[in-house]
């Protein structure tokens, strides 16, 4: 079933990559050049806490002053319910200032500071409160548009970096390595999938399964190296792939940044991440040699659901029904995949992954997964209705 | 018989007017409503009564489309079409009652709509298209094709297989709809058994049915699931002295006895329950068996003729009870022949399955043929969907299958198996701006 994958390249088609650099990307949700509002926050990003100077703050654009005391580089984010992502500053090297604008409705948030750029990071609670300037359906719909471009560019950094992680290990020669990095890599791919679909050739070059090859289209990419690492059980021939892997992975991390994104897109692509769910995850065709399609499951459900997150206040604001049912459904779906985690060590689990392989699902658990799949399919395609309407 | 379709979908949308640009969906049924109601004010108050003109016709395949509302659900003693699609539903782990109203409701609404030969919701290309169309689409254009849609309840629903009474529904759970009895010589599959909730569609035309459950299945998701579901390809029982009797998968014309639609005398006393029969909400309903029987039909084929009448009690040729010569002929099961021996083997389906061997119990039988390719061993996965309607299944179903099951009755049970089985309380049919089940759960 080819459907959902020409469909994804339809959607993605005529999306233009420009040289622009979007300001939501990398300043957070303002951007806009009107003067910061009322003095600015200080945070302090250390290797144990996340220090920020007002816990409790009016609704409007403010300007947050972050100061990194740990000893590594580290980042912040200013999330929303869900982690909705509504500003993010990277790469502020150990004693360094950098400062994030971003504006923020009445609500609760939290301010994560993440040393060495991965995990949750610690996180400190901020309220907002008072009467916020209404949004305007264009203004909520931006600003999902530029929390969601921020949700692919973390995401494709992070495959970018898992995936070199990935490939050192197999160049040093650790088989049990390189198997323990594969699904940490993978799950940064599938969030963001309909993205690299939309990037020309870059999808099939990292994706591709054995039976896409042909004579002009060798067996590349991910799944390559997965039959490498898994079937032959050897580190033999991966290392020329892993090369090939991480220059794709690099091109596909230059191209996100520009790439420009709707809501219209946003949409189309987390139906065609549960379309992908559908296809090829719940019937385990995907990881064949490893058996990790749930990490992959795991990986499409979140990308779908950030897209839902990042466009929660507009379609609350046109559709709440659509936005309870979908609340309640990701719940559902979210609580079952909970249910086939694996302690490391454990019968059924892959190293490195934290859900049980594959082949430890029983017919009536992989029958749940696909009735849970279908009920969210149904209102998720609703999404691209609601957000293009009136 | 089947009569085939001269009005397409279009054109049977004059009884029942489509939905001017604006009008809601709410509405459109209140219209569809509206017309059933006009029907049976004018004296058409049987179920399968043609919508082609008020009142004209309620004899079986004179129209295309079925009266969807009325005091029984079509589809029981609605001349049995030619084609089935069945299928049974889990809901789900969480669903709630009031979730099992919304899907009742929603799957009314569209059963109404697509009865009367319409699509469901805003149609299958007329909606937004920035969403998928509310109609999957492979009916656009069918004729209505004599479309009914039955919806049943099984034991599940009111108390599950862990003893939860997960809709509060459990005392109210007819003592009719107490779970059948293991028999001997079952080999039932659990995912081909039991079950929530089944609807039966049944039209003349396969796709009509398919897009039935197809899209009932669809509104569906997220409350509820399909258990598994069923294709019959031929009906292997006449319900209306007007059609005339089918051939089975073992070549011989299965429902000459049936129960049939004209005869009301006998469904009110053995197909619709009766006023103090249990519940009140399951007054004007009717009980519904369902058996997948496997036939073994390899076998069955490298048997001789006379064996194979003997068997069954019938010639194969006219159908007529061994000793008689036409179909109809009474089967007289004391006949013997010159030397003594009976005429009907004592071991004869039709003998063991008669009304006189069971306590006067009949049933209305409206099972179809099907065939779902080959199996592992390269045999035809061929048999009989058994259906059977009836008032009372513990004096019915259970006494008949008594008689008929194991190794010591029924001649027959050396070719088929039953590999699956469910039990199902169908409730009274809705009446306009209503639900199915509402007098269970309104």
């Amino acid at each position: 079933m080819r459907s959902a994958h020409l469909r994804a390249a339809t959607v993605f088609g005529p999306l233009v990559v420009t040289t622009l650099l979007v300001a939501g990307c990398s300043s957070g949700g303002g951007g806009a050049a009107t003067p910061a509002g009322d003095g600015s926050i200080a945070v302090d990003a250390g290797e144990n806490s996340c220090g920020v100077a007002q816990t409790a703050i009016a609704a409007g654009r403010h300007t947050f002053t972050v100061t990194n005391t740990a000893s590594q580089v580290t980042e912040v984010y200013i999330y929303a319910t869900g982690d909705r992502i509504m500003g993010e500053v990277e790469n502020i090297g150990p004693a360094t200032t950098r400062t994030l604008i971003v504006d923020l409705p009445a609500g609760d948030y939290q301010v994560a500071c993440k040393p060495g750029m991965v995990g949750n990071g610690n996180r400190t609670a901020l309220a907002v409160s008072g009467a916020a300037p209404p949004g305007t359906t264009d203004q909520s719909l931006q600003a999902a548009v530029d929390s969601y471009h921020a949700y692919v560019g973390t995401e494709a950094k992070a495959l970018l970096d898992t995936t070199t992680a990935l490939v050192a290990a197999i160049e040093s020669g650790d088989l049990a390595a390189a198997r323990q990095a594969y699904p940490t890599a993978r799950l940064h791919y599938e969030r963001i999938e309909p993205i690299a679909e939309s990037l020309g050739d870059l999808d099939p070059l990292i994706d591709m399964r054995i039976d896409d090859a042909t004579a002009d289209t060798p067996f590349v990419g991910f799944h390559a190296i997965e039959q490498i690492l898994f079937q032959k059980n050897t580190l033999d021939g991966a290392a020329p792939l892993g090369d090939a892997l991480v220059a794709n992975v690099g091109k596909l991390n230059d191209l996100v940044k520009t790439v420009q994104l709707t809501p219209l897109i946003m949409g189309n692509g987390a139906k065609s991440l549960l379309d992908e769910v559908a296809k090829s995850k719940v019937t385990g065709e995907e990881e064949r040699y490893s058996r990790i399609d749930l990490v992959d499951f795991a990986g499409n459900v979140d990308g779908a659901k950030y897209v839902f997150t990042a466009l929660r206040p507009a379609l609350q604001a046109k559709n709440p029904q659509l936005v309870a049912t979908l609340d309640q459904r990701f719940t559902a779906l979210v609580t079952l995949l909970g249910t086939h985690q694996a302690k490391p060590g454990a019968p059924g689990s892959v190293s490195g992954s934290p859900y049980v392989s594959y082949d430890a699902l029983g017919p009536a658990d992989v029958k749940a997964l696909a009735v849970d799949v279908d009920a969210i399919s149904e209102p998720l395609g609703q999404i691209s209705g609601v957000v293009t309407g009136p | 018989m089947t009569d085939t379709s001269s009005t397409d979908r279009a054109t049977a949308t004059t009884h029942v007017p489509p939905p001017p640009t604006g009008v809601s969906r709410r509405r459109m049924i209140g219209l569809i409503g509206g017309a059933a109601a006009v029907g049976a004010a004018a004296g058409v108050g049987v179920t399968y009564s043609a919508s082609g003109g008020a009142g004209s016709a309620d004899a079986p395949g004179a129209g295309q489309a079925v009266a969807f509302f009325g005091d029984h659900q079509a589809g029981i003693a609605t001349p049995a079409q030619d084609r089935l699609h069945f299928a049974v539903f889990d809901l789900g782990a969480a669903a709630t009652r009031a979730e099992l109203v919304a899907l009742l409701t929603a799957w009314t609404n569209a059963a109404a709509r697509m009865s009367a030969g319409l699509d469901v919701g805003t149609g299958a290309v007329a909606g937004n298209p920035a969403v998928p169309p509310d109609d999957t689409g492979e009916a656009f254009g069918l004729a209505p094709s004599r479309l009914t849609l039955t919806v049943g309840f099984g034991p599940a629903l009111f108390t599950d297989a862990s003893g939860r009474d997960r809709f509060g529904l459990a005392a109210a759970r007819p003592p009719q709809l107490a779970d059948l009895p293991p028999f001997p010589g079952d080999a039932l599959d659990p995912a081909r058994s039991g079950g929530d909730l089944c609807v039966q569609a049944c039209a003349d035309d396969p796709q009509v049915a398919v897009h039935a459950i197809r899209n009932l299945a669809r509104i569906a998701r997220g409350t509820a699931s399909v258990r598994y579901s069923q294709l019959g390809f031929g009906r292997t029982s006449s319900t209306s002295t007007d059609q005339p009797t089918p051939r089975n998968m073992m070549g011989f014309k299965d429902g000459t006895a049936n129960l049939k639609a004209e005869d009301t005398e006998a469904l009110d006393s053995q197909v619709w329950v009766g006023v103090g029969d249990g519940p009140a909400w399951m007054t004007g309903g009717s009980y519904l068996v369902t058996r997948r029987i496997r036939m073994l039909i390899e076998p069955w084929d490298s048997t001789s003729l006379g064996e194979q009448e003997r068997v069954i009690g019938r010639s194969k040729g006219s159908g007529a009870p061994l000793g008689a010569s036409s179909e109809f002929d009474p089967l007289d099961l004391q006949a013997k022949d010159a030397g003594g021996r009976l005429v009907v083997d004592a071991k004869a389906h039709v003998r063991l399955a008669h009304a006189s061997t069971n306590g006067g119990a009949t049933l209305l039988r409206r099972g179809y043929s099907f065939v779902d390719g080959t199996d592992d061993l390269g045999r035809l996965d061929a048999g009989l969907f058994f259906m059977a309607y009836q008032r009372d299944p513990r004096r019915q179903f259970v006494a008949i299958q008594t008689s008929l099951a194991g190794k010591f009755n029924d001649a027959l049970n050396e070719y088929i198996q039953h590999v699956g089985s469910g039990l199902y309380a169908c409730p009274p049919g809705p009446a306009p701006g209503g639900h199915w089940g509402q007098s269970l759960l309104g």
